[in-house]
């Protein structure tokens, strides 16, 4: 029983730590403010970013876009906390905030991106809200 | 036919020696080449200026809404940048390199290097069709694949 004691705090500090990941620091949080503030001002219903349904949007194989890039996932792949590639062979760092920690904190580097990637994939701009959920997804990952 | 020629270049060194010499001026386009690097090479390797002339650099800047089956739209400022960096360091611009001017037209404006005759001319023969599609390639656009050096602007046999 107490050899249990070191094994259960060790899983406490493992959950506790996953948990931690798991929050939007400092710099995601001011960006998902941001988004929040948009969404709200486009549908006053707006009722918080979902996690599931950024991951769905994620995944999704809209071809919506440029025939080249028919998904987010072309480049990105299916499992956000990989590298990606460019159609030119160059290396994306992941999209998941526990591997690239600095990602979504910059908001002029985070809009130029949906700005573009959005037109690529979808060939329309993202709301807001896809926006944030997005962003509340790869924060979760 | 290769581009061993295209080695000989100005490299980094000289263009340190005249940033030193030249200061303030040199350090806008210091700052301009920062930015081009960041920016194109976000998604591709940093292509020389000097392989295509300066008009294929205005008409790619002029359509980076379908950049080559992407947008890759620029905030205006940046773009001013680039677009000035590309052009004044193009093949046909004032010293530099005229090696990727061979065979070109005057009437002709390619928008991809490997759509110049001299990029033709030195691949053909030399690298099979299939080499450019292999997983570890992708595209000819990656250059680096094959000329380890090439985003320092050095492409000799490799």
């Amino acid at each position: 029983m107490i050899k249990m004691i070191p094994v259960l705090s060790f899983a406490v500090l493992c959950a506790s730590a996953t948990l931690a990941i798991s929050a939007p620091g400092a710099g995601q949080q001011t960006v998902l403010d941001r988004y929040a503030a948009e969404a709200k001002a486009a549908a006053p219903a707006f009722a918080g970013f979902s996690a599931e349904r950024g991951k769905a949007f994620f995944l999704a194989h809209p071809a919506s876009g440029k025939p080249d890039t028919p998904s987010c996932t072309t480049c990105h792949t299916a499992d956000a906390r990989q590298i990606g590639h460019s159609r030119a062979g160059k290396e994306i760092g992941p999209l998941a905030v526990s591997a690239t920690p600095d990602r979504f904190t910059d908001i002029a580097k985070t809009e130029k991106w949906f700005t573009r990637n959005c037109d690529s994939v979808l060939g329309r701009a993202c709301t807001a809200a896809e926006k944030g959920d997005f962003i509340t997804f790869m924060v979760s990952q | 036919m290769t581009f061993r020629s295209m080695a000989i270049r100005g490299g980094s060194a000289s263009l340190a020696v005249l940033l030193a010499l030249a200061g303030p001026a040199a350090a806008a386009v210091d700052s301009a080449q920062a930015v081009t690097a960041k920016e194109c090479g976000a998604c591709h390797m940093v292509f020389p200026a000097d392989m295509l002339p300066a008009r294929s650099w205005t008409a790619i800047m002029a359509g980076l809404s379908d950049h080559f089956g992407e947008n890759a739209a620029l905030d205006p400022a940046a773009a001013m940048q680039i677009g000035g960096y590309l052009t004044t360091h193009a093949a046909d611009a004032s010293g530099m390199n005229k090696h990727a001017l061979r065979g070109l037209a005057a009437n002709m404006t390619p928008l991809r290097i490997t759509d110049t005759p001299a990029w033709i001319r030195a691949h053909k023969g030399e690298v099979s069709p299939a080499a450019f599609t292999s997983p570890k390639v992708k595209s000819k656009s990656n250059c680096v694949a094959c000329h380890a050096e090439a985003a320092r602007g050095v492409f000799g046999d490799d």
